[in-house]
C-alpha cells in the first residue's frame, strides 16, 4: 500500500474508533449498528500518476476518509438518538475476495455494506450476503439497468444521469449541433449510448460521431490529431465536441486545440459531476473544507458519495435507533439525506440510484446545475437525470 | 440566465400616493426616515437603505463576509458577524463608524445577545460549536460543541436558555446558559435554520430549510405544538426552502421566506395557517419588520436585492439593489 493512502486509512479508523468511544458509555442501552466498507486492493484508478492530476471527474484518492467524515460528523446526531454506529473498513483484491469480504460482514453482525468496487465486484458483494450494499463509486448504467439489484444502492451519478444533465445544459445554451468523439475502450463505448441517448433525449443534433485514439504514429493521425478530428471539411460545423474519454488524457488535452473556437464538453472541458470543491450554494463550502482538513485535498465526487454513504447511515440509524437491523435497513432505503446540494436526496424505487442534481463544472468554478431551469417532469424534476419509472429498465425490483 | 424579477415599477408610482397618505396617518414611521443596514456576503459592506426613499443612500465598509446583524440590547450599536474574519465589527449607529471589534471563534455565522448585554453567543459554521462570547472582556469563556453546522441562535427572554439548530443533525439544541451545556436536543425538520420566539416565550417556532416546513417547539417541554407545511401553486416541496422568520411585536403574525419558491408567507401566529403569500425575488433568505411593522424586507440572496413588502396589502412596493448575496436586513429607526 502507498504511504499517502495508509495514512488516510489509519486516520479513518481511528476517527471511527474515537467516535465509537465517545459515544460508549452514553448508550449502552441502544442499538449499535454496524458497517462494512470495501475498498479495492491496489485500486489502479489511485496510481500516482492518476491521483496526482486527477482528469475532472476522477477520484482524487481513497474514500475511506469520506465515510469516516460522515460519522465524525454526525456525533452529536447519533448521540442525541441514542444509537451507535460503527464502520469497518476491508480490502479485497478479487470480486471473489469482495463476496467472501460481504459474507464475513453479515455474520459479524454488520447491517450494511458500503463498497467502492467495479460493477462486476459489486454484483459479487450483492451475492455473498442479504445487506444492502451502497455503491460509492461505479457509474455503469447497467447496474441501474440489466445488471441492477433490489438490495445494491447507488450514491454517484450514473452516466445516463451524467450524460443528461450536459445534453440539459447544451439545450438550455442552443449549443445543439454536436461532435461526439469516442474513446477506444468497452467503457468509452457503453458512455458513448448514453451520450447519444442524451443528445437525442434533449433535442441536440449529432453532426459527427468519431471514433479517437491516443497515438504518436503519423499513420494514425487522422484518429489522433485534435485538428484533424475537428475539421470541417466534408463534414457540418458544431457548436460543441463531446468526448468521451473514460481514461481522461486525450480529452484534457482536447480544449483549445479544436479547428472550431468551440467548447469541449463531456470528460473535459465542462464536465458533469457529483461534487466539486468549488461549488459555492447550499453550504457546500463548509463540507467541502472539513473533508480537505481532515484528507489534505479537495473534495471530489467519489468522497461526496462516500460522505453521503456515511451520512445514509447515520440517517438509518437516527430513523430506527432501537433497530432491529431490518428496521434500519428499510429506513436506509427509504430515507431522505441531505448532500449539501439544496433539496433532500432519495434513492429511487426503481433502480436504487439516489436522486440528485448534478454539477457542471470545468475545474475553476461551477457553471451550471442540472436539472436546469425550465425543465419539466410530472412528478419530481430530479428525475429528467438518468432512467425514469416508466422505463422499466430493471427488472429484478 | 434571466430570473424571475417583479415588472412593479408602474404598480408603485399608482400605489405611491395613496400608500404614502395611509401610512402618514396610521404609522409615524413614515416620517421617522429609518434605514435599513444590508449585508452583502461578497461586498464586505453593509448597503444602509433609506426606507422612506426605498433607495440605497450609503455603503459601509466592514469585515469580510457579513452575515448576521443584531443591536445591543441598549440599542446604540450594531454587531456584524463576519464569516471569514472570525469576528464582529461593532458599529456605532449614531456616528455611523466602525468602533471596535469581537473575536467570535471560527467561521461565525448567526448570533443573539443576551438580554442584559453582556454576553453573545455565536455559531461556528465550521466547528460545529456555539461559542459563548463576554462583551466586556471580549473573551470566548466557552465552546460548547453542538451539531454540524450550527446556524440560527436564539437567547430565552430570561435569558436563562440559548437555542441552537444543527443544519446537519436536524436538532435543535437547548443549552443552558449558566453552566454552558447541552441539556436537550430536539429532532425537528431537515435542516433547520431560524428560530422566531413568541412574545410569551412560550413557543419556540424553527425553520426547516429541506422539510418545507415551520416546527413549533414548546419551551416548557420541548413537545412539538404543530408543524406548518408551506404550500404555494405551481411549486413543487423540493422548491419550498423556508429560513429566515420573523414575528409582529404582538405575537399575532409570523412572516417566513420561503427560499427558492421566491415568495414570502404571512403566517396567523394563533391558527398556524398562511394567510397571504407575496412574490418576492430570487431565494428570498431573511426578512425583517420596520418598528411599524407596517413594511417587510424580505432579502433576496440570488437577485442581489431586497424586496419591501407593504404588509397590509400584501403587495411588493419595490425591489432594491444592494450588492453582491444579501444576507440579512436589519432596520434602524
Amino acid at each position: 500500500m502507498r504511504p499517502v493512502l495508509r495514512r488516510m486509512l489509519a486516520l479513518a479508523a481511528c476517527a471511527v474508533t474515537a467516535a465509537a468511544a465517545a459515544l460508549g458509555p452514553v448508550t449502552a442501552l441502544a442499538a449499535s449498528f454496524k458497517a462494512t466498507l470495501l475498498l479495492r486492493d491496489d485500486d489502479p484508478r489511485l496510481e500516482r500518476s492518476r491521483t496526482e492530476r486527477p482528469a475532472l471527474g476522477h477520484p482524487g484518492g481513497a474514500v475511506a476518509a469520506a465515510v469516516a467524515l460522515a460519522l465524525q460528523d454526525s456525533k452529536v446526531e447519533l448521540d442525541a438518538a441514542g444509537a451507535t454506529l460503527v464502520l469497518d473498513t476491508v480490502k479485497v483484491a478479487s470480486a471473489a475476495a469482495a463476496k467472501d469480504a460481504a459474507t464475513k460482514a453479515e455474520a459479524a453482525g454488520a447491517a450494511a455494506v458500503l463498497a467502492d468496487l467495479p460493477a462486476d465486484w459489486l454484483l459479487a458483494v450483492v451475492d455473498g450476503s442479504r445487506l444492502p450494499v451502497l455503491n460509492l463509486g461505479e457509474a455503469a448504467d447497467r447496474l441501474r439497468e440489466a445488471d441492477c439489484r433490489p438490495r445494491l444502492l447507488h450514491l454517484m451519478p450514473s452516466e445516463r444521469m451524467r450524460a443528461d444533465a450536459l445534453a440539459q445544459t447544451l439545450a438550455a445554451r442552443r449549443w445543439s449541433q454536436i461532435l461526439l468523439l469516442v474513446g477506444p475502450t468497452d467503457d468509452d463505448r457503453s458512455r458513448a449510448t448514453s451520450a447519444r441517448a442524451a443528445i437525442k433525449r434533449y433535442g441536440l443534433k449529432l453532426v459527427g460521431d468519431k471514433p479517437f485514439k491516443l497515438s504518436a504514429d503519423p499513420r494514425e493521425r487522422d484518429l489522433a490529431n485534435p485538428l484533424l478530428l475537428t475539421g470541417v471539411a466534408g463534414s457540418s460545423a458544431y457548436d460543441a465536441v463531446w468526448v468521451v474519454d473514460s481514461d481522461g488524457e486525450f480529452a484534457r488535452s482536447l480544449p483549445y486545440r479544436t479547428a472550431l473556437p468551440r467548447p469541449v464538453v463531456g470528460d473535459a472541458g465542462l464536465v458533469a459531476l457529483a461534487w466539486h470543491a468549488t461549488f459555492e450554494r447550499f453550504g457546500a463550502p463548509q463540507v467541502s473544507r472539513r473533508f480537505a482538513k481532515v484528507a489534505n485535498r479537495p473534495m471530489g465526487g467519489q468522497d461526496w458519495a462516500a460522505w453521503l454513504a456515511g451520512k445514509a447511515l447515520v440517517g438509518a440509524a437516527v430513523a430506527a435507533p432501537k433497530g432491529p437491523a431490518a428496521a434500519f435497513q428499510k429506513a436506509l432505503a427509504d430515507g431522505e439525506v441531505d448532500g449539501s446540494k439544496g433539496l433532500g436526496l432519495s434513492f429511487r424505487p426503481w433502480d436504487g440510484q439516489l436522486r440528485q442534481p448534478l454539477l457542471l463544472g470545468d475545474g475553476q468554478s461551477v457553471v451550471a446545475l442540472a436539472p436546469v431551469d425550465g425543465i419539466l417532469h410530472p412528478k419530481n424534476t430530479l428525475d429528467t437525470l438518468g432512467a425514469d419509472a416508466p422505463e422499466k429498465l430493471c427488472k429484478a425490483r | 440566465m434571466q430570473q424571475p424579477r417583479l415588472a412593479l415599477a408602474t404598480l408603485t408610482a399608482l400605489a405611491c400616493t395613496t400608500t404614502a397618505l395611509t401610512t402618514a396617518l396610521i404609522s409615524p414611521s413614515a416620517q421617522a426616515q429609518g434605514v435599513a443596514y444590508v449585508t452583502s456576503e461578497k461586498d464586505n459592506a453593509l448597503a444602509i437603505v433609506d426606507l422612506k426613499t426605498l433607495t440605497v443612500t450609503g455603503s459601509l465598509p466592514t469585515c469580510k463576509r457579513p452575515r448576521h446583524m443584531a443591536r445591543t440590547p441598549d440599542g446604540k450599536q450594531l454587531l456584524v458577524a463576519c464569516g471569514d474574519s472570525n469576528q464582529a465589527d461593532i458599529i456605532d449607529i449614531a456616528t455611523r463608524k466602525s468602533v471596535g471589534k469581537l473575536a467570535l471563534g471560527d467561521d461565525p455565522e448567526a448570533f443573539d445577545i443576551s438580554p442584559d448585554g453582556k454576553t453573545l453567543y455565536a455559531s461556528n459554521e465550521d466547528e460545529g460549536a456555539l461559542s459563548i462570547i463576554d462583551m466586556a472582556s471580549g473573551k470566548v469563556t466557552k465552546s460548547v460543541p453542538v451539531g454540524k453546522e450550527p446556524e440560527g441562535v436564539k437567547v430565552s427572554h430570561d435569558g436563562k436558555t440559548v437555542w441552537v439548530t444543527s443544519e446537519a443533525a436536524s436538532l435543535v439544541h437547548v443549552i443552558d446558559a449558566a453552566t454552558g451545556t447541552v441539556t436537550k436536543s430536539i429532532k425537528v425538520g431537515k435542516r433547520p435554520r431560524r428560530f422566531a420566539l413568541t412574545p410569551d416565550g412560550k413557543q419556540l417556532w424553527v425553520t426547516n430549510e429541506l422539510g418545507a416546513s415551520v416546527t413549533v417547539l414548546s419551551t416548557t417541554d420541548y413537545a412539538v405544538l404543530g408543524t406548518i407545511n408551506f404550500e404555494l401553486k405551481g411549486a413543487r416541496a423540493a422548491d419550498i426552502t423556508p429560513v429566515g422568520i420573523t414575528m409582529t411585536r404582538d405575537g399575532k403574525r409570523a412572516f417566513v421566506a420561503l427560499g427558492r419558491a421566491n415568495h414570502v408567507a404571512f403566517v396567523d401566529v394563533t391558527t398556524r395557517q398562511v394567510t397571504e403569500q407575496v412574490l418576492v425575488g430570487k431565494r428570498a433568505w431573511n426578512v425583517a419588520l420596520n418598528k411599524a411593522e407596517d413594511r417587510l424586507l424580505v432579502v433576496n440572496g440570488l437577485s442581489d436585492d431586497i424586496t419591501v413588502v407593504d404588509v397590509a396589502a400584501a403587495k411588493a412596493l419595490k425591489s432594491i439593489p444592494v450588492g453582491r448575496v444579501p444576507y440579512m436586513a436589519l432596520v434602524v429607526e
